[in-house]
Parts: C-alpha cells; structure tokens; sequence
C-alpha cells in the first residue's frame, strides 16, 4: 500500500510551570475574533485554564470534541497528592458545564491550532506564553495511505457484529416503511 | 460603540440594595481616560469636602484601567478610591490580581458604592445579573476563605472575588482588600468596605470587550512583548539586584536579602542591623522560602510571576505572598526567623491588614510598652516572647479588643489616643499614614519631594524610573544612558551622566531643585497614566527601564480605544487628573504644611534646601506657595470649574496667581 506523510502537531503542557496568567486564554480569543483582533472575550477561548489555587492546580486544557450527551459518570483524578476537581482534565465541549461554549449561542468550541493560510510559525496560545508552559512540536509520521471506509459503512458494520445481518436487514425495511408509510 | 473600556458602571446604593447599569459619558474618557482618572472625577463631583471616610456618603468605587482586559500584558489593575479614614485624603491603593479585567467582561468598567448596607453581604455581578447577597453566613471568615467559599456556593471557579477580613468587618484603619494573590492595602480601603457592611465583590464576565484598532494594537504589543523578553534575560547592571529586573519586585524569586534586612529599619521603624546577613541567617532565610514557596504566581496576562503559594511547613493553610510582606513582620518583631514571618502573614492575609503599616503599629505598640507607656494592663494575656507577642496584638487590632482598638487606627491616631509622651514614638509617618521603615543618612532631594507631595501618600509606589542613586563610575552612567529609550527628554541622561556619588555633584545639592523637580514629574506622571490604564507600575512607572514609557503609551492607547492621542495630549490628560486630585485633597485641608517628612528620616537634613525645594516643585507644577494649583493652572487644564470651587471654599484667593 502506498505511504504518505501526515504532520502530527503537538502542544506539550508543562503545568507545573503554568502561572495562571491566562494570557493563552486571552490571545486565543483575540485571534479567533471575527475581524482578527477586534475583540476579547476568555470565555470564548479554546483553551481554559483550570485554575484552583489553594490547591496548587493551574491546568491548561484546550477544547476537543463536541460531545451531545454528558458522560453516564464522572471521574475524579489525583495526582500527587493533588485532588483534580471533577471533569478537570475533560477536553470536550458537553452540556454539563459552560466550558468551550460559545457564551452567547452555546455553539461548541474546538482549538484548531490555530489553521491559518499562510499557516503561523507557532499556534497563537504558544507564542503569548512567556513561561514556556506551551511548546509547540511538529512531527512527520509516515503513515499507510488507507482508503477509509465511510462512517455509513463503519456504523453498519458495527450493528451488523452485534446484531447479524438479516436484523439489520428487517430492521431497515420497517424503518423505511414506517417513514414512507 | 465603546473601544477597550464598556462604557458602563454600575451604580449599587446600598442602603436600598438598588443596582443600576449607568452609562459613562465617552467625553469623560478623552478628558480623564479611565482607572484613576475617571474615578477621581466622580469623587470630585459627588463628594463634598466634609464627607468623612465612614459617612454614608464617602462612595468607594473599584474601577478597572482603560486597558484592562485588553490583550496588553500587565493591564490588570483594579483600583479602589474612596476618602480615607487614615489620612482623611482621597486614597487609591489598587491590586494585581485578576478582578479588573473580569469586570470589563461582565459588562462594567467601575463599580460604585454608595451608602452602606443595614446588614452584612456581598454584591455578586454575573454579565447583566446583579445580586446583593447576604452574607451573614461569611461574617468573621477570613479574606482568603471568603474568597474560595463564595466561589463554591456559586460554582463559579472562574469567578473573581475582592473581599475583606475580620478587620475589614471591624473598620481597622490599614484593613486591606483582598483579590487572589493581591491586595488593595493602603490607606483603609478594606476599612470602608466593611463599613458599608460589604464582604466581598465576587464577578465572572463572558462578554466581549473591543479594540478599535485590534491588529495595529498587536503589532505595538509586539514590540513591548520583544523587550520583555530583552529584558528578563538582559538585567540591568551596577544596581541591586532587586532593581535589575522588571516586574514588582522579585521578592518571591529572590532570596538574597542582605540589602533589605541591613539597610531597612527593623522594629518600629528603629534599628539598623548592618550586620545581619550572617551564615545562619542568611541560610534560615533561604531553606524558609525556597521550602514555603509551591509555584510562582503571576497576575492576569501577566508573563511575570512576583508572587507565590506558599504552605509554611507545620504553620497553617497555604495561603498568596507577595513583595515585601515576606519581611515587613519579622524586621518590625526583631525575629531573625523568617519562618515567624511566613507564619504571622497568613494570619494578616486572612484578617485582611496592610503588611507595611501593621507590623509597624505593633512594633510601636512595643516600644511603648517597653518604655512603660503601655502597661502590664493593657498587655494583660500576652505571651513574653517576640513571636507570641507580634502574634496577640495582632489579634487584638483585628479584633479591635483591648488595647488593639486603639491601634487598629494607626500610629498616629493611636499615638495621640494614648498620649503620655507616645506621639514622639510616632517617627514615620506622612500625612498620618505609616511608610517604609527607611532611615537613611543624607537628605535625598528627589525623595524628598516624593515623599512630600504625592497624592498616593505611600512612598513605594511614586518612584520608578529614574536611578535611585549616582553610579559611581562615569562608565557605569554611560553604559546606562546608552540604550535609555525611556527618557521623555534627553536631558535626563545628561543629569544621570554629571550625578556623583560624591562631591558638589551629589545630594542634596545635585540633582538641583530645578532638575528634582523634572525628574519627579516625570515619575508622577508615568504613575498617573499607569493608574489611569490600570498597568501593572512594576512594567512601566516602578522600574529602571520597563516596556512601557511615554513613547509607546499613546500607540497603544490610540489603537486600543481610537481616541487620537500623542504624547503631549496624554502628559495633558493625567497632569489634569493630578490637579483635579489634588484639589480635591486641598479642599480638606492637605496644603505645605502637611508635605513633610518625618523629622529623623535622614540624619543630615537642610532645611532651607528643602523649602527651596519644595517651592520650587510647587511653582513647577503651577501651584501657589501652599501646595494648591492656581486657576491659571487650572484653567489650561479645563479646570476652570475647580478653580471657582477652590475660590468659593476660600482655598485659593481670588485673583491671586
Ligand atoms: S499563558 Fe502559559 S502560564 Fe499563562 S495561563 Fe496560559 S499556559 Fe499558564
Ligand atoms: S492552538 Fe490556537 S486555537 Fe488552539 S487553543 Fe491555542 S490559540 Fe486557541
Ligand atoms: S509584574 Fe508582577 S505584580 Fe505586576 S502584573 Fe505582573 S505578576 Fe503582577
């Protein structure tokens, strides 16, 4: 099968250097501003910084995939020694809390490395940041190039495993019946 | 549509627990920018010269700067302004931290408190909702806990909250605002807020704040953000190290004190140790700090990190640390542990008091008990030792109990108070309020006029840009003068240049008055826009050579707001909001007078230099002989209308010039 190269990119979170500043937050936020730079709003940032202070925990997480329904459970993690509040390390936007939410219209947020053309040197969150905390890294992975299935394919794929093929089959012609009907 | 500022303020009567959104006048951003400027605008319009710190009608108003919130790095300032109960003055201490930004989110550049609430709560902005809470619940909780419990009842972590402690509750005159790893200190602001039975000010913003001209704004910040980096990694030479660098100071960072705990007084305000960074002292101090300290701390958009989390092995809850408050308890107590100090300030930090002022009152309350002005009676309960003692009278002022009631308004009203020959143990403050305990030897003329005549009163926090001594050497002045781009003249350099360490060209005779009264100016002046914008004065007014100076200023406030500014327009803004501050001060009573340092503050003093000095200073500014701006002065400012008002009061004769 024939390779093709994929660029892997990559931001390391060095939290134990994060101050708290939120300056990721801020130029996150100016950046993606519609015109660039016309206005600042943290709240709209695809990165957050879980700050709790008396507990030693400044914790930058960027937005990750929209999730519609919120998890059957949550977890609390500690490490060392150190209790992370629930949902703290969650990277998706989800209707259990406010976080990477558009705040007017509640629209989900996603970090986007900041995709930009020409692209930028650095995402935007890993330039203001002074302290280091944020390091950019760009990697070239050889990769297979696959044909991907489509989603349609791997979904049925998927119920025909667990329920066999003739279920899926009747299952799909009530359905359609039912809907022309 | 409103650039870098709301364009709104919320006004909250609290007799009546009414909320109201208000809009500003933009004309009032062009005549007096924002932050300090605005504020004291409104004080001037509102509050009459008879009104007194604890009177219904002493407003208190938290106000971010013009470019809080703004992609500008260190514009984080919240500043509180409000009359005095300590020196009777307009005050305005502010703090770091990261409330003023998140209030420009919610939708509001000041909040104004009028009247004061029949019971205690706390006031809690979220966008365009607005509640008076109550607070019963938090009375006695300490400044930090506040803080935290309030964000967990409204499951807001990311919201900010300002609170005060147990002295703030009990109007202890240096009770001090507390807003994460920062305080409002000085001059009793923390006092006001409990008078007006206010616990706390807790806000989260998730609404945009514009800039006028965003991408050209970024192209200026570039360039600040390129000699921040210069800087951090480019210390200046041949000065302390606690001068070299940018920032507040690095007290965090730092552990070598030998300056400080050798050329600071230590008790009241008394002692000099020339000797005191010994082997062990100088380990104790270091093993104390480095283990306390679990992560530095910066304030909003900040890139520096002047302050810390600490947890003091076996000495309570972890708590913030900031500046000089890591000393100030120890040098008052005459403990050579520093570990007192780390131990003492979370309680002080909790309690919600001003770490400069305080370790002197109970250091002073010492003395006078030592030379048997206070009693066995007044001290009945307190331990003997150092630590034990510090500890329980500050107890008793947080508490105002016993003796601490009397103190807890300062040395001098307390000096006064306890009389018996206790006002000569009050020997370090100006204008009523405590200063940094210095005692220096030779009268320095440049000081001198700060300390004398600043309206922030505290001398800490006027200074700034201008080297704090002559080099020595004439290499040393040129390698320093060389790449000086903040100079707003180049005549400075010149002056730095011919300053000897030694000789006719040394104080107090060099720099002349004529040149101390420039170079003062000069500092004022960066403070007032500092204020006014709500910049962090450690990367601007409070630092050799910071990133931010006249010169980038205007850019920066121009783009941001699409006001056309230049730096003649701008030194013209904050030079009105400095006479419109001081006849405010004047028309209660502030005039020559008062502008003076204590007596013993340096050993050799000149008394006919200083009135030179001073009078000169005065007729620089466009004031009259008393310390009060005359109305041509006030005329070229557009202060005609305090003109008429100083004249009516009788504060300034009519026709004089
Ligand atoms: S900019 Fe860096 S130091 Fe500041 S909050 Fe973000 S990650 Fe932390
Ligand atoms: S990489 Fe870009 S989009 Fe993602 S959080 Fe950082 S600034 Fe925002
Ligand atoms: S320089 Fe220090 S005090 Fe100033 S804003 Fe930055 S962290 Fe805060």
């Amino acid at each position: 099968m024939a390779k093709t190269k994929k660029t892997i990119k990559t931001i390391r979170v060095d939290a134990d250097k994060c101050n708290g500043c939120r300056a990721c937050e801020i130029i996150c936020s100016a950046y993606h501003a519609e015109p660039k730079y016309s206005s600042v709003n943290p709240a709209r940032s695809r990165i957050q910084v879980m700050s709790h202070r008396m507990k030693n925990i400044w914790l930058p997480v960027f937005a990750g995939e929209n999730a519609n329904a919120e998890c059957m459970g949550r977890n609390v993690y500690v490490i060392d020694g150190k209790e992370y509040p629930e949902c703290d390390f969650c990277r998706a936007s989800c209707p259990s809390r406010d976080t990477f939410k558009e705040p007017d219209s509640g629209l989900p947020l996603k970090c986007d490395m900041c995709e930009s053309d020409p692209p930028l040197d650095v995402p935007k969150c890993v330039e203001k940041c002074l302290n280091n905390v944020l390091i950019y890294e760009e990697r070239e992975e050889e990769v297979e190039e696959e044909i991907r299935p489509e989603d349609i394919q791997v979904g049925l794929e998927a119920l025909i495993d667990k329920y066999g093929v003739q279920k899926v089959l009747d299952t799909v012609s009530r359905m359609t019946a039912s809907k022309r009907g | 549509m409103r650039y870098a500022e709301t364009g709104f303020n919320l006004e909250i009567d609290l007799a009546r627990g009414s909320v109201e959104k208000v809009a500003s006048d933009p004309r009032l951003t062009e005549l007096h920018l924002g932050g300090l400027g605005t504020s004291v605008k409104m004080h001037w319009d509102r509050v009459s010269p008879e009104t007194q710190a604890f009177d219904d009608g002493n407003m208190l108003i938290v106000s971010s700067g013009l470019l809080n919130g703004t992609p500008a790095y260190s514009a984080n300032r919240t500043l509180c302004t409000f009359v005095s109960p300590q020196s009777g003055l307009l005050a305005y201490p502010m703090m770091g931290g990261f409330f003023g930004a998140e209030l420009k989110y919610a939708g509001y550049d000041k909040i104004v408190l009028r009247n004061k609430s029949p019971k205690l709560v706390y006031i809690w902005v979220h966008n365009d909702k607005v509640e008076v809470r109550d607070a019963e619940h938090l009375k006695g909780k300490g400044a930090l806990e506040t803080q935290e419990l309030i964000k967990a009842e409204l499951r807001q972590p990311k919201a900010q909250v300002a609170a005060i402690g147990l002295a703030g509750e009990n109007r202890v005159f240096t009770a001090s605002i507390e807003q994460s790893r920062s305080s409002a200190s000085r001059l009793g602001g923390g006092a006001v807020l409990g008078d007006k039975n206010v616990k706390a000010i807790a806000v989260r913003g998730t609404k945009d704040l514009y800039l006028a001209r965003g991408e050209e704004f970024m192209k200026h910040m570039a360039e600040v953000t390129e000699y921040i980096n210069f800087r951090n990694t480019n210390p200046i030479p041949d000065v302390m190290t606690i001068l070299s660098g940018i920032g507040s100071p690095q007290e965090m960072k730092h552990t070598d004190e030998k300056w400080h705990t050798e050329n600071f007084m230590w008790g009241n305000a008394r002692t000099r140790r020339r000797d005191f960074w010994s082997k062990p002292n100088e380990e104790n101090w270091t093993r104390t700090q480095l283990e306390a300290i679990q992560r530095l701390i910066s304030c909003f958009n900040c890139p520096q990190q002047c302050g810390a989390l600490v947890e003091a092995h076996d000495q309570g809850p972890r708590y913030m640390m900031k500046c000089f408050g890591k000393l100030t308890y120890s040098m008052a107590a005459y403990v050579d542990d520093l570990g007192f100090n780390f131990k003492i300030l979370q309680r002080a930090t909790e309690y919600g008091v001003d770490s400069f002022s305080t370790p002197q009152i109970l250091a002073f309350a010492v003395e006078l008990y030592e030379a048997g002005i206070l009693t066995d009676k007044d001290f009945e309960g307190c331990p003997k030792d150092k630590e034990g003692r510090f500890i329980w009278l500050l107890d008793r002022v947080a508490r105002r109990e016993g003796i601490g009631d009397i103190l807890a308004d300062g040395v001098y009203y307390a000096a006064r108070k306890i009389g018996n020959g206790a006002e000569e143990f009050d020997h370090n403050t100006i204008k009523k309020h405590e200063q940094l305990p210095l005692k220096l030897g030779m009268l320095d003329p440049i000081y001198y006029l700060m300390y004398s005549t600043n309206e922030k009163i505290s001398i800490t926090q006027i200074e700034g840009n201008f080297p704090q001594s002559a080099f020595p050497t004439r290499e040393q002045r040129e390698a320093f003068v060389k790449d000086w781009v903040q100079v707003p003249d180049e005549r400075f350099k010149q002056y730095v240049l011919e300053w000897e360490p030694r000789g006719e060209k040394a104080i107090p005779y060099f720099p002349t008055p004529d040149m101390c009264s420039e170079i003062v100016d000069w500092m004022e002046m960066l403070h007032n826009v500092d204020d006014a914008l709500g910049l962090c004065a450690g990367m601007a007014s409070f630092c050799l050579k910071p990133p931010y100076h006249i010169h980038n200023y205007p850019k920066l406030i121009s783009a941001a707001t699409g006001m056309d500014m230049d730096e003649a327009s701008l030194k013209k803004i904050v030079n009105r909001s400095r006479n419109l501050h001081r006849a405010f001060n004047n028309l209660r009573g502030m005039a020559r007078a008062d502008e003076k340092p204590p007596e013993d503050h340096w050993k050799r003093r000149f008394p006919e230099l200083e009135q030179e000095l001073l009078s000169t200073y005065y007729r620089f500014k466009g004031w009259n002989m008393n310390g009060v701006p005359t109305r041509e002065r006030l005329m070229e400012l557009d202060l005609g209308y305090v003109a008429d008002e100083l004249e009516k009061r009788g504060v300034l004769k009519v026709g004089e010039n």
